[in-house]
């Protein structure tokens, strides 16, 4: 167990940087979850934990100790990739013996860790055989049992699961969970799947392009996030973001219709903003009614802030339906969608309008340019 | 229903083809054999026919084991092809690996300079070839010959393995770096057990042209205790007279081991395909 620190990490290809000085420090015991969209470097960074990309610049340092020139097994680290990579010619307890073996452990205190790690992950039947006679679930466990043995300094743990189908990939979020508990060794995960990221870290860095735009526990970057991008990728539907520029005491919202915004402190008029809620914060007020009723019910309740929207397609999951619209006298620019949760047996209909009510306090304001969230507005 | 009759149509035409192939590949074989299993004068008259009891004579072998030391000269057969395979085997599958794993400047420029030899014949460098060894005091040695095939069989051998050294999963040599193999342990554990089948490829293609080699034994090593079986086999033939019987019967002894290492071979070939199908 031990605490991982990176220091203005770094990483270049020739002359071009790839990871942009990113500097995190994860706790003993800690499971930190790096996500972020394909090619934003969180590989390369956990990579470059495990001693296998050189860095640049910037030091890491595990346990206090400064890794940056040391060869991968120095570090104390173990690692579990995507397609696992065991290996082929050596059966299950082979596979998860070989690196104690390498390091000249006793031989009765391999076979002891072996059948420990084979307990905990239900892998005793399976021992003798090949990896290419296991299913993938099975293979993934072993390769979890092949970090596991070695009881090392940090777990380093690289897209763990997504080769596996979508019903046994929650299972084994589950139980890598557990596992990550029960013996308490401090965890680094890389993945592309923000409902892994939500549920297994206990905090959590949205990587976008080579550096770190939020550090923070995954419910604070749901309630809180620090820029359009990380509000745009946690979060299932997405956030909806719309360009807005602000008024008097409100925005200005696509299609010319104002939105006042009471008690909320706005920059000076006529600055673009990014306008966020996400579309479970949205109240239906009357959402199966045609659009004179719909204006007709708007002085109903005056205190939240109402919109009327266009649906232009409903799709519908079971329990819940998400009505995708656009504002009424806006364009059908993509960055004009409004998302909106209904109910699942909602009748509302490609071409209907309907009105909803937003919580002030699940607002989320970003500047346009820079894409950093501005305000207090929580 | 007309699909698979086409199927069966495609099938039959496919194994016409591959049979015709396999009978006009097989025949010279064929011919020899049966043919050093008879009398000189049933030779002339059917070379075609097969042994029978009146024209069955084992004369051919039995002159190829009293004359000259064909023992021997099977044993230099057998040391040159097997040690030069084992050394295009290491020695390719080692430049093949440091081609494919490493970034290091002047990488590709590396791989085409080792490639080129595919393209040049080496026996235009003979004469420099034999100057190097008699300033080196190995003519007429088994090792001359190993060294000259060892580079003639490099080149192909670092082409094909590169190719199928890039396609052992990164992850996996990741994860043998982190279970704290060396460099070498990688190589040796982890890939080329992975590109077995890669490797019998390399060594059928190396193996047959050293095996039946007369140019560099010739001229390399032509003494009497450095002589290959094709070397040997040569005494029987003359400017003038050409004993058939022997000849015959020497080169369907050499077809032997060869055959013994081709099967060696074609089974891990078969293995590995076979392997990979059901992955």
């Amino acid at each position: 167990m031990a605490r991982i620190s990176l220091k203005d990490v770094r990483k270049s290809y020739g002359a071009t940087e790839v990871i942009h000085g990113v500097s995190i420090d994860v706790d003993d015991g800690e499971f930190v979850v790096i996500v972020g969209p394909s090619g934003c470097g969180k590989s390369t960074l956990l990579r470059m934990v495990a001693g296998l990309e050189v860095i640049t610049k910037g030091t890491i340092s595990i346990d206090g100790r400064v890794v940056n020139d040391l060869e991968p097994r120095a570090r104390d680290i173990a690692m579990v990739f995507q397609n696992y990579a065991l290996y082929p010619h050596m059966s299950v307890r082979e596979n998860m013996a070989y690196g104690l073996k390498i390091s000249g452990m006793a031989k009765p205190e391999i076979a002891a860790r072996v059948a420990r790690a084979a307990k905990m992950l239900e892998l005793a039947p399976y021992l003798d055989r090949k990896p290419r006679a296991l299913s993938g679930g099975q293979r993934q466990r072993v390769a979890m049992g092949r970090a596991l043995v070695r009881d090392p300094a940090a777990f380093l743990l690289d897209e763990p699961l997504s080769n596996l189908d979508a019903k046994l990939r929650v299972q084994m979020r589950l139980q890598i969970k557990q596992l990550q508990r029960s013996v308490g060794t401090t965890s680094l995960y890389v993945t592309h799947d923000q409902v892994e990221a939500m549920t297994l870290a206990d905090r959590l860095i949205v990587m976008n392009a080579g550096r770190a735009e939020q550090i923070d526990t995954p419910m604070a970057i749901y309630e809180r996030p620090a820029s359009t991008f990380v509000a745009g990728f946690i979060g299932s539907p997405a956030m909806n973001l719309v360009p807005v520029t602000v008024a008097e005491g409100g925005v200005v919202l696509p299609g010319g219709t104002v939105l006042a915004l009471p008690g909320l402190a706005l920059p000076a008029v006529g600055s673009a903003l990014r306008f966020g809620v996400r579309p479970e914060h949205l109240q239906a007020q009357s959402p199966d009614s045609g659009a004179p009723e719909a204006q007709a019910s708007e002085s109903g309740m005056p205190e939240a802030p109402a919109l009327t929207l266009e649906v232009f397609a409903v799709e519908t999951l079971g329990a819940d339906a998400y009505a995708h619209c656009l504002f009424p006298g806006g364009s059908d620019h993509p960055d004009e969608g409004f998302v909106v949760r209904l109910p699942g047996n909602t009748a509302a209909r490609q071409g209907d309008r309907i009105r909803v009510s937003l919580d002030l306090s699940a607002l989320h304001l970003f500047d346009d340019t820079s894409g950093r969230r501005i305000g207090e507005a929580v | 229903m007309s699909q698979a009759r086409t199927s069966t149509r495609r099938t039959i035409a496919a194994h016409a083809v591959l049979i015709t192939y396999t009978l006009i590949a097989l025949f010279p074989v064929f011919v020899v054999v049966i043919n050093s299993f008879k009398s000189r004068k049933a030779i002339f008259s059917e070379p075609l026919a097969l042994p029978s009891a009146s024209t069955f004579d084992a004369v051919g072998y039995r002159t190829v084991l009293e004359q000259g030391d064909f023992l021997l000269y099977f044993q230099n057969s057998l040391t040159v092809t097997v040690a030069s395979l084992f050394f295009v085997l290491l020695f390719g599958a080692m430049a093949a690996f440091a081609l494919s794993e490493y970034r290091f400047r002047g990488n590709l420029l590396m791989g085409l300079y080792l490639a080129l030899g595919i393209m040049i014949p080496i026996r235009l460098g003979t004469v420099a070839i034999l100057q190097m060894m008699v300033a080196g005091g190995l003519v007429n040695t088994l090792t001359a010959l190993i060294l000259v095939y060892t580079a003639q069989g490099l080149p192909l051998a670092v082409f094909i393995l590169s190719e199928f050294m890039r396609g052992v999963s990164d992850d996996l040599k990741s994860a043998g770096r982190i279970d704290g193999l060396s460099e070498y342990r990688i190589f040796f554990t982890l890939v080329l057990p992975l590109i077995r089948p890669a490797m019998a490829t390399v060594a059928v293609f190396t193996m047959i042209p050293i095996w039946n080699d007369l140019w560099f034994p010739l001229i390399l090593a032509p003494a009497e205790s450095s002589k290959t079986v094709t070397l040997g086999s040569q005494v029987f033939i003359g400017q003038f007279v050409t004993n058939w019987n022997a000849v015959l019967a020497a080169l369907s002894l050499a077809i032997l081991p060869v055959l013994v290492l081709y099967l060696a071979f074609s089974r891990q070939l078969i293995r590995g395909i076979t392997a990979g199908a059901v992955k």
